[in-house]
């Protein structure tokens, strides 16, 4: 599904090299974890294949099924099946979180050739999925995450994610500022979307999130690279023991 | 005081080409007063303090500049969607063919030069009084000019519910026309009126319109002013507002070279409400300048000043806006916002916004801002897979919907955003 190949990332404004050659591929149907310490690189790798500004690449392919990705605009990006659950969800008064979901869906099918969905249809479909996630009428009425608690803006990514069905999910510590139930819900919301055609990128520094969102693989990066790779288990040594002893491991 | 020479010899020159209108007693007389107004005051000059954001010259000199006119034939006509009651002046000269019938129930509508033929009338008590009583303490002195001039009007006087909106409806045909109209509406104690105004009326447009709002009536206003790109337009509101009245007013501004828009409002009685708001959107060869003043003068009123300006290829946007409070003006609850959103750096935003409060017990607050479009905002709905220029548009559209949702009718405001987004989608690419 996502292939990337010696990713090497720079900051545009600054000399900063923060990507330094990263290896990794989720298939179909597999939920991947990315661990790490702070300044790591996994929010950069996030935003790289979400194709935000600010940042160069100087080497390496980021493939989205045999799709070079890194070359296309962001709108071509989320159109082609990716999407990327913001660490920090942003606020855009003035625009109806409805509206902006209705834009966002029609021009995505606008954009893969397909027929755009009726207010109709839409509507039924974004109450159907607000519902699950314990989503009320106000929030989807209400101008798109202004006023919302950490915990609603979340829960609103989830929901866009969702309501868009993208081919390769990647979440940027989702976790970060949700209470335990809050977390459940969100954790819910993600595994009802695993799918055999559907791969997961989970960004997180803490075990915890991957007690609810199982992972198959769990990546540990640090200084710009994957360091580590291995199953479940590996979670659970980082909660146990922290990132100290792996990194002076492979060091 | 005796104005400088240079001011006399221009006003004296605008003045000489001028023709006042014959008229009747009452209004000529009001005509002779306005005409020993513009005297003393003489006509605006670039270095006047309250002309230095946006250049007078044209708006005063003797001959009209020519602008091209324009037919939107890629649209319906303005509120054509709404059950009104027409009035139509081509370059300010009424059309009585094209204009409905002046009857509505509750309102008596004339024209100015039908009524200027009685004795007495009540506009007497009104026309040219309001404006005069809006010189001090910043003289206006096209208003007076236009209170001398002014070839045509509807005076509105509304005694009830007016059972549909009055929509005055200016076309531009002649590329050199220069239209000069005064209206005057009193809406008696507890009557309720919508009035609607569009088009861009002329090469250069010198509008007054003056409005006296009795104890508990309402008044709302909804105008815009064409897409003609040549035009230019200085334009008055003097309002008056009783005890617990309420006056609303929007307008859209979308192209002309040079539009100033003043608006002048004293709340003369308890509890009254005002909000102004503007939503412009300039493309190029584009001034428009907002001059607000609002003058609190009863206890426990309420105030909002709302412009929002979107400009692009070097537009230039102005606001001027002041809110006085008065020593007795206690309780009194004051808004005042104005914001530019450029789209690139060759567009400016002028603003000069002021507080002025002689009351101890008030709240009034004020800001102004000036920026770019908001990245973050932008890459979020990109990255949802909205393509950057409707991505654009939608972040556009938010910020003028402050102001825009200060239209409190629904069909209205909807038309008002239909407008916006077609002006923006016109602009894609």
């Amino acid at each position: 599904m996502l292939e990337i190949k010696g990713l090497k990332v720079d900051l545009e404004e600054e000399e900063k090299t923060i990507l330094k050659g990263v290896d990794l591929t989720v298939e179909a149907g597999k939920v991947h974890a990315i661990m790490g310490p702070n300044g790591s690189g996994k929010s950069t790798l996030s935003y790289v294949l979400s194709g935000r500004d600010g940042y160069e690449v100087t080497g390496g392919t980021a493939e989205l099924e045999g799709q070079d990705i890194l070359e296309m605009e962001p709108e071509e990006r989320a159109a082609a099946g990716l999407f990327l659950a913001f660490q920090y969800p942003v606020e855009i008064p003035g625009v109806g979180n409805m509206t902006f979901m209705r834009t966002a869906l029609n021009a995505q099918r606008k954009a893969r050739g397909e027929e755009e969905m009726s207010a109709k249809d839409f509507l039924a479909l974004v109450r159907e999925k607000a519902k699950t996630l314990k989503i009320d009428a106000d929030m989807l009425k209400r101008p798109v995450n202004v006023g919302f608690s950490g915990g609603e803006k979340k829960r609103n990514e989830i929901l866009q994610m969702a309501m868009l069905e993208p081919k390769m999910c990647i979440l940027d510590e989702t976790d970060s500022g949700l209470d335990v139930d809050a977390m459940k819900l969100v954790s819910e919301g993600v595994n009802a979307l695993r799918d055999a055609g559907r791969g997961f990128l989970v960004i997180t520094h803490y075990q915890r999130l991957l007690d609810h969102i199982k992972p198959d693989v769990v990546h540990i990066m640090s200084d710009g690279r994957i360091v580590k790779t291995g199953g479940p288990e590996l979670a659970l040594e980082v909660e146990q023991n922290g990132y100290a002893d792996i990194l002076s491991e492979v060091a | 005081m005796a104005i400088a020479q240079k001011k006399q010899e221009l006003t004296e020159a605008r003045l000489a080409v001028a023709k006042i209108p014959e008229s009747g007693g009452w209004l000529k007389q009001a005509r002779e007063k306005a005409v020993e107004r513009v005297r003393a005051m003489g006509l605006p000059e670039r270095r006047d303090e309250y002309w230095k954001y946006t250049r007078p010259d044209t708006l005063v000199r003797p001959s009209t500049p020519s602008a091209k006119t324009f037919e939107a034939k890629d649209e319906e006509p303005m509120f054509h969607a709404v059950d009104r009651l027409k009035i139509v002046f081509v370059d300010g000269v009424f059309d009585a063919d094209a204009s409905d019938d002046l009857t509505l129930e509750g309102v008596q509508i004339e024209r100015l030069n039908t009524a200027s033929g009685m004795d007495i009338h009540w506009a007497k008590d009104l026309y040219g009084v309001l404006e005069a009583a809006g010189q001090d303490p910043v003289e206006r002195p096209l208003a007076a000019l236009n209170t001398a001039l002014a070839t045509d009007g509807v005076l509105i006087r509304v005694s009830g519910q007016a059972s549909k909106p009055i929509n005055l409806i200016y076309h531009h045909n002649s590329e050199t026309s220069d239209a000069t109209l005064h209206h005057v509406i009193k809406l008696d104690k507890g009557a309720d009126l919508t009035v609607l105004e569009n088009g861009p009326a002329a090469a250069r447009f010198n509008k007054v319109m003056e409005v006296d709002v009795a104890d508990n009536a309402a008044f709302h206003h909804v105008r815009t002013m064409g897409r003609d790109h040549e035009r230019r337009a200085a334009t008055h509101i003097f309002g008056r507002l009783g005890t617990e009245s309420t006056f609303k007013s929007f307008t859209l501004t979308a192209n002309g070279v040079l539009t100033r828009n003043e608006c002048v409002l004293e709340l003369t009685g308890d509890d009254a409400v005002a909000h102004v708001a503007g939503a412009c959107v300039g493309d190029g060869d584009f001034h428009h300048d907002d001059t607000v003043f609002i003058t609190h003068d009863a206890v426990n009123c309420e105030s909002r000043q709302v412009f929002k300006k979107v400009l692009r290829n070097g537009a230039t946007g102005v606001f001027q806006g002041k809110i006085l409070v008065k020593p007795d003006a206690q309780k009194t609850d004051g808004y005042q916002i104005s914001q530019s959103l450029l789209l690139d750096e060759d567009s400016q935003f002028l603003a000069k916004p002021e507080l002025e409060i002689y009351a101890d017990d008030v709240a009034c607050s004020h800001g102004s801002t000036s920026g770019a479009i908001d990245e973050e905002g932008l890459f979020y709905l990109r990255a949802r897979g909205v393509p950057k220029d409707i991505a654009t548009d939608l972040m556009t559209l938010a910020f003028l919907a402050e102001a825009v949702e200060e239209i409190e009718d629904d069909i209205l405001r909807e038309e008002i955003v239909s407008r916006l987004e077609a002006w923006l989608e016109r602009r894609r690419g």
